[in-house]
């Protein structure tokens, strides 16, 4: 067939590390540029808004532990997701388990007799524990009978919320908190220690960092990282390597669901100090993992960064909200979009352009003794319409 | 109380609050049919809660609302079917990805009209001469809104359709065998673009349902999870039109007794149950899938490149 334009699009083998951070930076950017028009409904037009937004969050001491203090929810649950994301698995049920870590750190704190220096890591364990149980029931149900964890993940979220909202209007409904709904106060030692002057609760921060290293450890050095590797490449492959995908996927969630359980952990006792509203604890950290997860593209070191960048967008929304009362939902549309531009690109990765001017259509096609790549037809005319770009013969020219 | 009566008014409510979850349910059979799993349902029902509410109340037509719903939806889907199909991306991240977009700019827009009643809501109707009925005419045909009678009557149609017609087979070639569709000159893309924006207006239609004949208002988040429990129903009745009413009238009469029974029960644990009755749904539907449940289209989720296989 006669190419319609003097280039052709071919596959690219494989993207370099460059090529992945500029199309995703792209991304970004497209996703900035889209939520700029909405905002710009709202009449937030001028360089001056934005140079305020920028000012509050990266132009001042204060502005910066805030977008740290965001981060540390999405980086911690954001690991746990590249590491279930890496084996497979569509874990989208965070925000169910880092509730359910807030909810297990809480009732360590007011119900258990534990002394003061172990009361904080026994909390960080609770959490983690409950976590991990919270996403295991989604990960059984798809190991053991095949349902789909999308959807239960999900409905677990659910059935978090609602179990929260039940704990603090109910059992465990504070005695000194008379018209609200929040359980009693922490006692003192069970609050996490702040970097003075700011809601930067240090130890939970390290968690992450550290639990980031250590997948990426597990991943790249241990059997088991080889194991969930193998099994996210190919799962056909895995089962003929003796591997039991259904143990490893359990695994992969205990630790995916307690890391977002040490989020919900880091949430109560650092900054609230009581159980509330699960609104109130998380701002939808659960979801907006998922967009760091895959921004890092499964890469645990790569997350410290994502999950930066995305707290920034939460502090920013704060910063909006306060100061030029843009409602904070935009924040919710900008992941989207981030999103949306995210996975919209990847094909665009996956081929290259080549300035390849037109041959005479009589010339006969050379032949290649490279395997057809996706997109290239046996013999089909790309008559379906999708595009006619792709079905132009894969010749390597120049 | 009187047990036929409770049973009456039971089944009455648990399909007016099951009509959404119907329509969302039968619109994602039809793209799942197709082969692409649309996890924006959630999104586009919200969405179209809000477009519905916004046009009826600015001019005063239901209609003009319900048309602003379905083509809401219909835009969001597109935008779906463009990831999915053209661009072959993640299926599971563009539905999310549509869902968190949905949410967000419906939360956004709607920020000024929260908790406002709708001026001129959809009324509910009796039919004639079925209402009259024994038994089955208070309990389906009597006080409900059109939007239940025409989603009663779409699950029929569209089961005739898949399983009866050309078309139906059209559909399902392209959700089973893309490649033997794609010899036999379907157009196994134009199909599936087709599938998917369907499924995008019936899930607008839905959310409108809910914002100006089940509960005339707006409030953000009002869809609460509907979509989602929608394709649960699609795979829960194995994609099957008809199957799906039953799953819709099984979750309707969850979300009624969850709201019947607020002064028995403490009402959040309540509001749990229709979460809680997916997963066990699905999950016995797993269990049994061995015999009767052998529905799922083979080539779901999957992206269809000529060549590749």
């Amino acid at each position: 067939m006669r190419p319609l334009f003097p280039f052709r699009i071919e596959v690219r083998p494989q993207p370099s590390t460059s090529m992945v951070i500029g199309v995703s930076l792209l991304a970004i950017l497209a996703a900035f540029l889209v939520s700029g028009l909405i905002l710009q409904a709202y009449g937030m037009s001028s360089v001056r808004d934005y140079g305020v937004v920028l000012q509050e969050t990266l132009g001042s001491p204060q502005g910066i532990a805030e977008v740290v203090r965001k981060t540390i929810p999405l980086l911690l649950a954001g690991v746990g997701l590249a590491l279930a994301f890496r084996a497979q698995f569509w874990n989208i049920g965070a925000e169910g388990q880092l509730l359910a870590g807030a909810v297990a750190a809480a009732g360590v704190a007011l119900f258990a007799p534990i002394p003061a220096p172990w009361l904080l890591p026994c909390m960080f364990v609770a959490g983690f524990v409950a976590g991990s149980l919270w996403g295991s029931l989604p990960t059984l149900l798809k190991v053991k009978v095949g349902v789909n964890e999308v959807i239960t993940s999900l409905m677990m979220n659910y059935m978090a919320l609602y179990s929260v909202q039940w704990l603090i209007y109910g059992p465990w409904k504070g005695k000194s908190m008379r018209g609200f709904a929040y359980t009693d106060p922490f006692p003192q030692a069970a609050w996490l220690p702040l970097i003075p002057g700011t809601r930067v609760h240090w130890p939970t921060l390290i968690v992450g960092l550290t639990l980031a290293l250590g997948i990426t450890f597990l991943l790249s050095r241990t059997r088991l990282g080889y194991e969930v590797r193998v099994l996210g490449l190919n799962p056909e492959a895995a089962r003929y390597a003796g591997i039991d995908g259904a143990r490893v996927t359990l695994l992969v969630m205990l630790i995916s669901g307690g890391a977002a359980g040490l989020a919900g952990v880091g949430e109560v006792a650092g900054i609230h100090h009581k159980l509330l509203g699960p609104t109130q604890i998380s701002l939808g950290y659960g979801y907006t993992a998922i967009i760091v997860a895959w921004l890092a593209r499964g890469n645990p070191l790569a997350i410290i960064l994502t999950s930066l960048l995305v707290g920034f967008i939460f502090a920013s929304g704060d910063v909006a909200k306060v100061a030029l009362r843009i409602p904070v939902q935009i924040v919710e549309v900008l992941n989207g979009l981030i999103l949306v531009f995210l996975i919209g690109s990847e094909r665009l990765l996956s081929y290259r352009v080549r300035w390849a001017p037109a041959s005479p259509p009589s010339l006969p096609r050379p032949s290649t003794s490279r395997p057809l790549p996706p997109g290239e037809g046996e013999g089909g005319d790309g008559g379906d319409g999708t595009s006619d770009l792709q079905h132009t013969p894969d010749v390597e020219r120049l | 109380m009187d047990p036929e009566f409770w049973l009456i008014s039971t089944l009455s409510r648990a399909l007016a609050f099951g009509t959404p979850l119907l329509w969302g349910a039968l619109g994602e059979i039809y793209a799942e049919r197709a082969g692409v799993i649309n996890l924006g349902v959630e999104g586009m029902m919200i969405l179209g809660a809000f477009f519905a509410f916004a046009v009826a109340q600015t001019t005063g037509h239901v209609g003009l609302g319900l048309l602003a719903a379905a083509a809401v939806g219909g835009v969001a889907a597109l935008l779906h079917a463009f990831l999915a199909v053209t661009l072959r991306a993640n299926q599971y991240v563009a539905g999310l990805a549509l869902t968190m977009i949905g949410l967000g700019l419906a939360g956004l827009l709607g920020r000024g009209w929260e908790g406002t009643p709708l001026q001129q809501p959809l009324l509910d109707v009796s039919i004639p001469w079925l209402s009259s009925l024994p038994l089955l005419g208070p309990a389906l045909f009597t006080g409900q809104s059109p939007l239940t009678y025409l989603g009663l009557l779409l699950a029929a149609i569209l089961w005739w359709v898949l399983y009866h017609t050309r078309w139906g087979i059209l559909l399902r070639s392209c959700g089973e065998a893309p490649a033997a569709a794609d010899a036999a000159g379907v157009n196994v893309s134009l199909v599936r673009y087709l599938a998917v924006l369907f499924g995008g207006v019936m899930a607008g239609v839905a959310g409108g349902f809910l914002s100006v004949a089940y509960r005339p208002s707006w409030t953000e988040g009002m869809t609460a999870g509907m979509g989602w429990i929608a394709v649960a129903i699609a795979i829960f009745a194995a994609w099957d039109p008809l199957k799906a009413v039953g799953g819709a009238v099984l979750f309707g009469a969850c979300y009624h007794l969850a709201f019947r029974w607020q002064g028995w029960v403490v009402p959040e644990l309540l509001k749990l149950m229709p979460y809680a009755l997916t997963i066990v749904v699905l999950a016995l539907t797993a269990v049994v899938k061995e015999r009767r449940w052998r529905g799922a289209p083979e080539a779901l989720g999957l992206p269809y490149v000529r060549g590749e296989r």
